[in-house]
């Protein structure tokens, strides 16, 4: 075995280290100087680093309402405005790409208000030496998600950077989209009484993004859930309408994440049904194993819908003759009590609280 | 799913929670020992489902939660060498040392993996043979055999750039820590499943007779721990203390000799300081002298690397069962899962965490009705 010996010989107190002047970190816990890779999480620090460092500075009336995109008033028409960053890797896996998913991502997003996407602009981040052949079936596939969905990418950018100093493609979209008439779901309208349904299986893009990582050291056939959301909006259109309170799609931070903060902004409690949660066997035992829960675990496919108790069954019916929700079930509902906070009761009965995490994800040990 | 289903059902478990109910004829206190049991009891609302008639005390089992200040400082000055790579299970990364935690040295260029085995590092050692790569061997008995494992690796195959950065307890002296303190209210015990797979039951039986405390190791589905509960139950009702096995399906009373072998080979019992308890005689596993080169507190000359635990975090009351985490002063005030003290409020199977939000859910919930 080739291995050279690098051992301090010095018997001295060891030597200060060129990350921190001490022999230990000298930023106190509290007063976080950097940037975190749990700040990208989308959990509780990246809500403070958005309500501590962004909206101070940039913070307007349109702005603070966080949705997942803005609702403008141009001329006479009302429009929403979205944009998204996407630095997966790897950059394709099993399901999808960063190509499909940067189209997809942004149009959820515009969707999830209400609005019907029409146009979508693009920036690339690309890394000398990147393989041409991958960013030409990133960008094939990237086509083709537009096309499907009926959006036009109207305008672009390019920049290369030096080798290493980005990993492979990074994209940016920002969409718009057409608001009509009152069908207007927005996070802040959720009230008690409300069901809470989800539009298929939970967890499956993290899980494959994790496989095709290898970080699970193990085989899964998961695929990644990568999916439009347009057709399955439409069909909350024209069974509820404009009682559609809520649609979001649960992407970063997963399920537990967007719920809470719908519960946060609507100042209601939420009720989940464990029993009822929709997670794939596969899905299951990989976090089994990893010490993940599939709560936390992003989709990229399904989306969160709140509508009243009484519309749920025509609601479920209809959405599961789509393809892309055959499996749409009911997983709690809407309550008054404990508001801002999400409360899941377990199969045997107990219950617990399903909070935002701190940061990102951590396996356990035991 | 073969093995998950089957242990999780919830009508079986009511069932076991009415007989649970049933047979306490006076509200009994028992704790668990490990942080995978608290885990379960927590996720499921067990504890919440017996309340009157079993009190579950969360025991020390939690390696997030006993690993010692000083040790987490040391894994921190390791962290920020720039001549280290430096290997750990994923959540000891938010554990808070004297200033920081290990994502922020990460956060400031710190070389850090998580890795799910300690043979996965010594691969990353054998594949940066220019760098030290050191491997934070932390947990109890259950941990211990895979870590002794990288060990005798390293040194068969002749690897000289990774060591181990030892932490390592075991459970017995802990729990008799835990009887032999005057106020203990601890009345029973659930040990734990996969410690016993390793270690067998046997150093248990005199714990049993000694202190006539009934000990039933006990699986980790909510299955395991309520059947666990009731035979913890059963024993205080008819005022035995014995050591019986709920865990059948993985532990034998002479445990794995196959894996006792290896950590008996590679490690020796030393006096281990344990958070929040303070230092136990013989609690702990060191690396035996003739695998000292794997040692990196050897290696680095770690010794001058000393820190007290914040007078503040009550940590230690808490892991005792003396102290409820929200008669704590500083619970939920000065001490947040964002903005932990102490490492119980850290690791979402420690007893503060665990609290802060039960309570305040507890509390809203007392609110409105």
């Amino acid at each position: 075995m080739a291995t050279t010996m690098r051992r301090p010989t010095d018997p001295a107190p060891p030597p200060a280290s060129s990350i921190g002047p001490g022999p230990v970190c000298p930023v106190p816990l509290e007063e976080t100087q950097r940037v975190l890779l749990g700040h990208g999480s989308g959990g509780k620090l990246s809500a403070r680093l958005l309500r501590e460092e962004f909206l101070p500075h940039l913070g307007n009336d349109i702005l603070a309402q966080l949705g997942d995109a803005a609702v403008l008033r141009l001329g006479d028409s009302d429009i929403a405005m979205s944009t998204d960053t996407f630095v997966v890797k790897p950059l394709e896996f099993p399901g999808g790409d960063i190509g499909s998913l940067s189209i997809h991502g942004t149009i959820n997003d515009l969707a999830m208000m209400g609005a019907r996407p029409a146009f979508v602009s693009a920036g690339f981040v690309l890394e000398e030496g990147l393989d041409l052949d991958v960013l030409r079936r990133v960008v094939r596939s990237m086509g083709r998600a537009a096309t499907e969905v009926g959006v036009r990418l109207v305008t672009g950018d390019t920049k290369v950077v030096e080798r290493g100093k980005a990993d492979g493609i990074y994209i940016n979209t920002t969409g718009l989209g057409l608001l009509d008439g009152l069908f207007r779901p927005s996070p802040d309208r959720a009230r008690p009484g409300d069901a809470i349904i989800v539009s298929g299986p939970i967890g499956r893009h993290g899980i494959a993004i994790m496989a095709a990582r290898n970080a699970l050291g193990f085989e899964t056939e998961i695929e990644s859930d990568s999916a439009p959301l347009i057709a399955i909006v439409d069909i909350l259109r024209n069974t509820v309408g404009v009682e559609t309170r809520v649609l979001r799609d649960p992407t970063r931070g997963g399920v537990a994440s967007s719920l809470n903060e719908i519960a946060a902004a609507s100042r209601v409690g939420i009720e989940l049904d464990e029993e009822s949660l929709p997670v794939p066997g596969e899905v299951g035992a990989a976090c089994e194993l990893l010490g993940l829960d599939p709560l936390y675990v992003a989709n990229e496919g399904i989306l969160l819908a709140f509508i009243p108790e009484s519309a749920v069954g025509r609601v479920i019916p209809a959405l599961r003759a789509h393809p892309l929700a055959a499996a749409a079930t009911r997983i709690g509902c809407v309550v008054d009590q404990h508001p801002g906070m999400v409360v899941l009761r377990t199969a045997i009965g107990g219950t617990r609280v399903v909070d935002m995490l701190p940061g990102d994800q951590l396996p356990r040990i035991c | 799913m073969k093995y998950l289903s089957e242990y999780r059902d919830p009508a079986i478990a009511r069932g076991l929670v009415k007989r649970i109910r049933a047979r306490a004829s006076r509200p009994w206190t028992l704790m668990e020992v490990c942080g995978g049991q608290t885990h379960t009891i927590v996720r499921q609302g067990l504890d919440e489902l017996l309340e009157g008639a079993v009190e579950m005390i969360h025991g020390p089992g939690c390696p997030v939660c006993v690993t010692p200040l000083e040790q987490i400082d040391r894994a921190l000055y390791l962290a920020a060498r720039e001549d280290v790579i430096f290997t750990s299970f994923g959540d000891m990364l938010r554990v808070p040392g004297s200033h920081c935690d290990l994502l922020q040295i990460r956060a400031r260029g710190g070389n850090i993996q998580v890795v799910y085995s300690p043979l996965d590092a010594l691969e990353i050692a054998r594949r940066n043979p220019g760098r030290e790569v050191v491997f934070f061997a932390v947990g109890f008995e259950t941990t211990a055999p895979a870590n002794a494992m990288a060990v005798w690796r390293a040194r068969e195959l002749g690897i000289t750039n990774f060591s181990m950065l030892v932490s390592h307890v075991t459970v017995p002296p802990a729990m008799t820590a835990i009887l032999d303190a005057p106020d203990n209210r601890v009345q029973g015990f659930l040990a734990a499943g996969h410690v016993c797979t390793v270690m067998g039951w046997t150093e248990y039986e005199p714990i049993a007779r000694t202190y006539r405390v009934p000990i039933v190791v006990t699986g980790f589905e909510p299955l395991d721990l309520l059947e666990g509960m009731l035979m913890c139950v059963n024993q205080l009702e008819e005022g035995r203390y014995d050591v019986e096995n709920q865990y059948v399906r993985s532990v034998k009373r002479e445990g794995t000799p196959r894996a006792r072998g290896i950590v008996e080979q590679v490690f020796r019992l030393v006096d281990r300081s344990w958070r929040g308890i303070g230092e136990v005689p013989a609690s702990g596993l060191g690396l035996r002298p003739e695998f000292a080169d794997f040692d990196a507190e050897r290696r680095f000359a770690l010794d001058s690397i000393r820190a007290t635990e914040p007078a503040e975090c009550h940590a230690g009351d808490v892991l005792r069962g003396k102290l409820k985490p929200m008669e704590c002063p500083a619970f939920g005030t000065r001490c947040t899962p964002e903005r932990p003290l102490g490492a119980p409020m850290v690791s979402s199977e420690g007893a503060c965490a665990a609290y802060y939000n039960y309570g305040r859910y507890r509390s809203t919930a007392a609110a409105a009705t």
